[in-house]
């Protein structure tokens, strides 16, 4: 587009100042360090009712030092990488970390675990594409959705396209970098009926731009989902069972995959402590990370300190088989990293997968979530209440569009509640699920 | 207004200075951003510095600085945007961001620029570095009070983790339409977190706040020690809480951080952008009722040193209070200068930005509930049942249909016009235009939160503040496991 970004040479200019931020730190008195370093950069266009309505052009670059001085340990950042600023930045992390106090557990990641294997996953595909052709592609998904009967506003498309380049280094000699591309294009409209006005959307996002929806598919099925909601009732506040469209059903991956985090761990802030080895889903359920997978949204061959990735299996015969560790909370536990520091890479279920259609005559009645709002999880105990929409079921059949209530429940007997699991996986972000069956969940409505 | 001119000065010293720029170079790099078929463009610079300081097990275990700065550069033409931006503040940088953002819209009026005038605003906080207001060790050692004066609460505190932090912010704005402005903005928090494990109950238990202020101040006002003996308060109680009841029920909110369901149920609704767009379920209600009579709610920037306070917004407008619903009837928007160019109205002050990095847009800074009549004693007891909620995490609002959830983490049932045990969290819903009718009492109690708040809108946070009396909804949906 109007800026040019040459990632390799970008790769290499970040490598040379990580280097340089290291030897600084070492020549400055830390006894190790690491750094980690990108730049990244994208075009937004926006559109709303047949007009550009916004173009931005980004650019960000930042460089992030952590030192330590013996079992101490001092951060800064800038996102000026000039040399100057990384020396000011290298000096400002070594004067903290005078401030710090001695942690036994902290430091880098074991020189060992450095990842060895550096294959290429795949996940940079440059979009070159002019702002004229880029507003074309969201001036086409927004037609295609104000052209389906009964859509009155539109809040616009928006199509997103960057790349970037990250790097990070430590002073056990390891250098990693990654070269990653993320595109998307999105749509959202508003219909209207005598109760008032609905809106939904729709989007599609890949590192690959041929892997994206077309811009019609984006703007009818936003348009879709929009008419859908009209004529929205209260549901009867009850228990009943809670269907949970794929997208929600991953939110609830990630509800889980905090509680197995490290650091909630080891600050007894998770209601899986102590969990290892305890059935938590039912036997047939299976949840893998799939960090090398090619072309995926999160791959990467190594974690946020250097350390080699792996197919981690956190869930095996619906029993907790695995915590989510860093090298800090590993030491913290007692126990060994699993290579996430940063997070899971790429989660994938292992399970028997079922029709949505079955699982709809599986639930007979009940609540088919579809949209959940704010954020009423409470990681310690489990208990979960958050607000919803969706609609009622009733023989296994789809009856009406119900809004303002809410669901409530305890992620533990959520997930030990699980009936079944769909074969209609979401695949645009790093979690790949179907929509999940909750045996039953208090509804709170009329 | 002497206070503002030294604004001025200090931001060109740290802005412009260091790149070999002074306030003349700015109507240079305008020019490049405005020219044919521009309406209007503005050059927004900021650096800030920001520090935190990060306590657990006893230790002050992760401290960090960061260092972020450039110029955002933005075109108007019609209702069409260009923006770019650069971490460099130097002439080439100017003339390249401004050269993009003005290339990329060229289809409006090209209004006449105007000539520069200096913005002369009241200033609502001091211009100061705030994190400078206590040395290291200082900071290190009110970390420390904390976790001693948590630990020391109660037996049952098992984790005890604290932070300090800090933002010295530093922007200048320049735009076609003459305007000039600075503006220094200190921000600081203070935050404590507790578990406690009782009866075979682990429950977290959280307090916190700060505003636009010195670190110094914090210090001062004893935070540590308040925070800490609440944070372990609050999660003691929540060991004794029993599951909370779901269903349709009497709300009565307590004064100040539960204000929280203004800036979800009427706040975000209530801003210019939703309205000129229509999508907002408040669109087209303007001079109508949208609240019980008694309501009266304020978007206040003037607020001395509140964490949401601002004295001129990010487009160099003045902070003001805002009248938003004035006894019942809705009376105002919050807007920026695009969308109040566009729907003929004036800019009221809440322009913002994360950072020069993003497109500003209207914003709520803080949002509050004027007092009523009410002992909240008697609101109480005129429950028959209910609950009442003192605490709340966070919310969220779909402002086309209105329905707007927020969380609360501390809460007690109602019996007979007496508060009686605690309950779960519970996440309350209702519909914004029709949940304010429904508030049937309000206190006299007017409260700010204590300066907590961060508001995202289309991935952008801000720090905000929210206030409010105590108040009863005589109908709200609450989402508890009790039907």
């Amino acid at each position: 587009m109007a800026q040019a970004f040459e990632a390799n040479a970008q790769q290499a200019l970040l490598a040379s100042r990580a280097e340089q931020a290291l030897q600084l730190a070492r020549q400055l008195g830390a006894d190790s360090a690491e750094v980690g370093a990108s730049v990244d950069q994208g075009v937004g266009v926006s559109v709303r009712l047949g007009e550009v309505e916004t173009v931005e052009l980004s650019r960000d670059q930042g460089i992030a030092v952590t030192v330590y001085v013996g079992q101490r340990k001092g951060s800064a950042s800038s996102t000026d990488a000039g040399a100057e600023s990384i020396r000011a930045t290298v000096e400002k992390a070594l004067s903290i970390a005078r401030y710090t106090g001695e942690d036994p557990a902290a430091g880098l990641a074991e020189a060992e675990l450095m990842a060895r294997e550096l294959p290429d996953l795949k996940v940079h595909y440059p979009w070159k594409l002019s702002t004229e052709e880029a507003t074309a592609i969201a001036l086409e998904c927004e037609r295609a959705g104000r052209d389906c009967p009964g859509i009155t506003k539109s809040d616009g498309a928006s199509l997103s396209t960057g790349e970037g380049v990250r790097v990070y280094a430590n002073s056990h000699g390891f250098l990693g970098t990654q070269k990653g591309s993320r595109h998307s294009l999105s749509c959202m409209l508003i219909a209207e009926d005598d109760k008032g006005m609905q809106r939904d959307y729709d989007y599609t996002s890949a590192r690959d731009p041929q892997a994206l929806r077309s811009p019609g598919a984006v703007g009818e099925e936003a348009a879709r989902r929009t008419l859908r909601r009209l004529g929205a009732q209260r549901p009867k506040t009850g228990s009943f069972p809670v269907l949970f469209d794929p997208m929600l059903a991953s939110g609830l991956v990630g509800h889980l995959m905090g509680a197995l985090a490290g650091g909630a761990l080891y600050r007894e802030a998770s209601f899986l402590c102590d969990r290892l080895g305890t059935p938590l889903f039912p036997a047939w359920f299976n949840l893998e990370e799939r960090p090398m997978e090619v072309g995926a949204a999160a791959s990467s061959p190594f974690d946020g300190e250097g350390v080699q990735t792996r197919n981690n299996r956190f869930i095996v015969d619906g029993q907790v088989a695995s915590y989510m560790l860093s090298s800090y909370s590993a030491r913290r536990l007692s126990m060994q990293t699993t290579g996430n520091a940063g997070g899971a890479r790429n989660l994938r279920l292992a399970a028997p997968l079922r029709s949505f259609e079955d699982l709809l005559k599986e639930m007979d009645r009940g609540v088919w979530v579809t949209e959940l709002m704010g954020q009423g999880v409470n990681g310690v105990t489990g208990d979960y209440s958050r607000g919803a929409a969706g609609f009622w079921i009733e023989d296994g059949q789809i009856q009406y569009p119900v809004e303002e209530f809410t669901i409530a429940g305890n992620l533990n007997t959520m997930f030990s509640g699980l009936v079944a699991v769909g074969n209609d996986s979401d695949t645009r972000g790093s979690i790949h699920t179907g929509s999940w069956l909750v045996d039953s969940m208090t509804v709170a409505g009329d | 207004m002497t206070h503002y001119a030294s604004d001025l000065d200090q931001a060109v010293s740290v802005l412009l200075t260091p790149g070999g720029l002074d306030i003349d170079a700015l109507d240079v790099g305008l020019g490049h951003a405005m020219g044919a078929g521009i309406d209007y463009a503005d050059l927004y610079f900021q650096r800030t510095w920001e520090e935190g300081w990060m306590l657990e097990d006893g230790k002050v275990k992760e401290a960090s600085y960061n260092i972020d700065g450039g110029v955002g550069v933005r075109a108007l033409a019609g209702e069409k945007t260009g923006f770019a931006y650069s971490n460099q503040i130097t002439a080439d940088a100017l003339v390249d961001t401004g050269k993009t953002a003005a290339g990329i819209v060229r289809s409006g009026q090209q209004l006449p620029g105007q000539a520069m005038s200096i913005v002369t605003a009241m200033p609502f906080y001091a211009a100061i570095d705030p994190l400078a207001g206590l040395s290291a060790d200082e900071k290190v050692a009110m970390l420390n009070q904390a976790d001693r004066i948590a630990r020391a609460a109660d037996p049952g505190v098992i984790q005890v983790s604290a932070s300090l932090s800090g933002t010295y912010e530093v922007v200048l704005v320049r735009a076609s339409d003459g305007t000039l402005a600075a503006d220094i903005r200190p921000l600081v928090r203070f935050n404590v977190s507790v578990i406690v494990s009782k009866n075979g109950r682990r429950e977290r238990g959280s307090a916190g706040g700060g505003g636009r202020y010195s670190m110094a101040r914090l210090r001062d006002d004893n935070v540590a020690e308040r925070f800490a003996k609440e944070a372990v308060r609050q999660a003691l109680v929540n060991t004794e809480a029993v599951d909370a009841p779901a269903g349709q029920m009497p709300v009565v909110l307590g004064a100040g951080w539960p204000g929280i369901l203004l800036h979800e149920a009427v706040g975000h609704g209530l801003e210019g952008d939703f309205n000129r767009k229509g999508s907002s379920a408040f669109a087209g209600k303007m001079g109508q009722r949208v609240a019980a009579r008694g309501v009266t709610v304020v978007d206040d920037a003037t607020l001395a040193d509140s964490r949401g306070s601002l004295s001129v917004d990010d487009e160099g407008t003045p902070g003001q209070s805002t009248m938003l619903i004035e006894d019942g009837i809705l009376t105002g928007y919050m807007q920026d200068k695009l969308n109040a160019r566009l729907m003929g109205m004036m800019p009221t002050g809440n322009a913002r930005r994360e950072s020069f990095a993003h497109l500003p847009m209207p914003r709520m800074t803080n949002t509050v509930m004027l007092a009523g009549q009410e002992s909240p004693d008697d609101i109480i007891s005129s429950v028959k049942r209910g609950i009442y909620a003192v605490s709340f995490g966070g919310g969220q609002v779909d402002i086309t249909s209105g329905k707007f959830v927020f969380s609360a983490n501390e809460a007690y049932l109602v019996e007979d016009g007496k508060i009686t045990a605690p309950v779960k969290g519970a996440t309350l819903i209702g519909n914004g235009p029709e949940a304010m009718q429904h508030v049937s009492m309000v206190g006299h109690d007017m409260e700010i939160d204590p300066g907590i708040g961060v508001c995202g809108k289309e991935g952008q946070g801000v720090p905000v503040g929210v206030g409010q009396p105590t108040i009863k909804l005589d109908e709200l949906t609450v989402g508890g496991t009790q039907s």
